[in-house]
Parts: C-alpha cells; sequence; structure tokens
C-alpha cells in the first residue's frame, strides 16, 4: 500500500510540476493512454482477484471491474478510431503500470483473507487516485469534448467502483 | 425551431411544458419509464401508484441495479429492460449496488 502510494504520488507529482508549465499538460492522444492504462491495470488486478479469492463479495465485486472496465476501455477504443488519434505512451501511463506491477506483485503473495482484504483496500485506494487525476488533470486538460465528455463517464465510473469497494471492505468485517 | 421564430401560443406552451417535466414523472399506461444512460437514473425521482409498474431501461455498456437497502432488488443487464411493480410500501430511496453514486427515489401517490 504504502508503496503505491508512493509511486503514485511521485506520478502525481511529476504531473503538478507538468501543470505549471502550460506546453507539459498531457495532450489527448497521452489523456486517451492514460486512462485506458487505468482501465487495463484494474482488469489485471481483477484477474488476479478471481484467480484467488474464495469470498463471494470479493468475486462479484472483481467481476464487476473486469467486465466494465473492459466495456469502458473498448469505448474508448472507438472513440480513439473515430477521431484518428492514436493514443501515445507517455511517463505517467509508466509510472501507473510500474506502480500497479509491484502492487500486483505483492498481492500474489497473498492467500484467504489476508489477499481478500488487500485487494479490496487497494482497491478503494487506487479508484481514489484515478478519481484525483481525472479531476484534478486528465478532464480539465482534454481538448476534444466527445473525449472530455468519456472521461466525465469515467470519472462517474470509478466513483461508483470506489463505494462499491468500500461497501465490500464494510461486509468483510 | 429557435426560440426567435417562436410566437406567443408556442412560446406559452413551451414554458406549459417544461413545468410538467419539471415535477415528477407519471405514469403513461400503468408503466414509468426509467432510462438508464452514463451511470444515472433519468429521471431521478418518480412518483407511482401501487400496482403500475416501472421499467428500467439500460443504456449503458455495463449491468446496473435498482436495489432497496434492506428490501427489493433488479438486476438490469446490459441493453436490458427490467421492471418492479409498485407497492404501498415503496416509498424509497433506491441506488445501484454495483455503483452506489447512481441514485433514485420513488414515491407513491394515491
Amino acid at each position: 500500500m504504502k508503496m503505491l502510494f508512493a509511486a503514485l504520488g511521485a506520478a502525481c507529482l511529476s504531473l503538478s510540476a507538468g501543470l505549471a508549465l502550460a506546453d507539459d499538460r498531457p495532450t489527448d492522444p497521452q489523456i486517451a493512454h492514460i486512462a485506458y492504462t487505468a482501465g487495463v491495470i484494474d482488469i489485471a488486478a481483477a484477474e488476479l482477484a478471481l484467480s484467488k479469492t474464495a469470498d463471494d463479495d470479493v468475486r462479484a465485486f472483481a467481476q464487476s471491474m473486469l467486465d466494465d472496465h473492459k466495456a469502458v476501455n473498448d469505448q474508448a477504443l472507438e472513440l480513439v478510431g473515430k477521431l484518428g488519434v492514436t493514443p501515445e505512451d507517455n511517463p505517467t501511463s509508466q509510472a501507473l503500470v510500474a506502480a500497479a506491477d509491484a502492487k500486483r506483485a505483492e498481492l500474489a503473495a497473498l492467500d484467504g483473507t489476508a489477499f481478500d482484504a488487500a485487494y479490496i483496500n487497494n482497491e478503494v485506494d487506487y479508484h481514489a487516485q484515478v478519481l484525483a487525476a481525472l479531476d484534478g488533470l486528465l478532464i480539465p486538460s482534454a481538448q476534444n469534448a466527445e473525449l472530455k465528455s468519456l472521461l466525465e463517464t469515467g470519472y462517474k465510473l470509478f466513483q461508483g467502483h470506489q463505494q462499491h469497494a468500500e461497501h465490500v471492505v464494510e461486509a468483510l468485517k | 425551431m429557435t426560440l426567435r421564430h417562436m410566437n406567443r401560443r408556442e412560446v406559452i406552451a413551451a414554458g406549459v411544458l417544461l413545468v410538467a417535466s419539471a415535477d415528477a414523472v407519471r405514469a403513461h399506461n400503468g408503466t414509468i419509464h426509467v432510462k438508464i444512460k452514463d451511470l444515472a437514473f433519468s429521471p431521478q425521482e418518480i412518483e407511482a401508484r401501487p400496482g403500475e409498474i416501472i421499467e428500467w431501461s439500460n443504456e449503458d455498456r455495463m449491468a446496473h441495479t435498482a436495489t432497496v437497502r434492506g428490501g427489493w432488488e433488479v438486476m438490469i443487464p446490459v441493453g436490458a429492460k427490467a421492471t418492479h411493480v409498485v407497492q404501498a410500501g415503496d416509498n424509497v430511496d433506491y441506488y445501484c449496488r454495483l455503483h452506489p453514486n447512481m441514485t433514485g427515489r420513488i414515491k407513491v401517490i394515491g
């Protein structure tokens, strides 16, 4: 958890530093890549959870993450195809992936209720971090109206997932 | 049609329509339609009489539910419709269990 915060914190810091220089705000191709990557990361975490958990609530939650993020990422691919935008890899996407890889390795080493608790708590934190990035940087930086609109739907989705995760945390207690 | 091109009667009619749609939506032929799009119930608040049917239509690419805490739940799969027959005790707030930031309200009348 601390590791994820540190890595995401570093990503956010570099984003904030970037904000000071207007030219360094992410471009639409970079924003599309970051948003898509955020979904891919949660899909990978859900696949790990489905392979490990024996808890019905955790399983249902993970399946919902898998289905929802796949659906929205498909929608994102259709949109960038229509707009003729090629998502562009960037340091923020790379920092997100590095942090997620480290977290997934940490989770993979856990089993049973220890895994369930660590997975769900991380889902609460991860969704909160993505919400902060969407709200503070990605949505305000997006230039294309349709991309901005999809990001706003993405915001509602991540917010819903965060609250769902919080309910599962309560149910596990 | 732009406002400039509307005559006085049309402007008044449009105004009446606006006032009507601002009220909680009432049933049409015994069925109240609630659209789900972009993670929102629309209309968010409905009025219903016992025995009337609420029909949710899911236009999102993700599954949703209409769930009453400690009460009933309706599953609304992707692209599907699902119904609930209004009961006398259905003066309730409901939400989507999968996305709890989606909320709606049913007000029982009559």
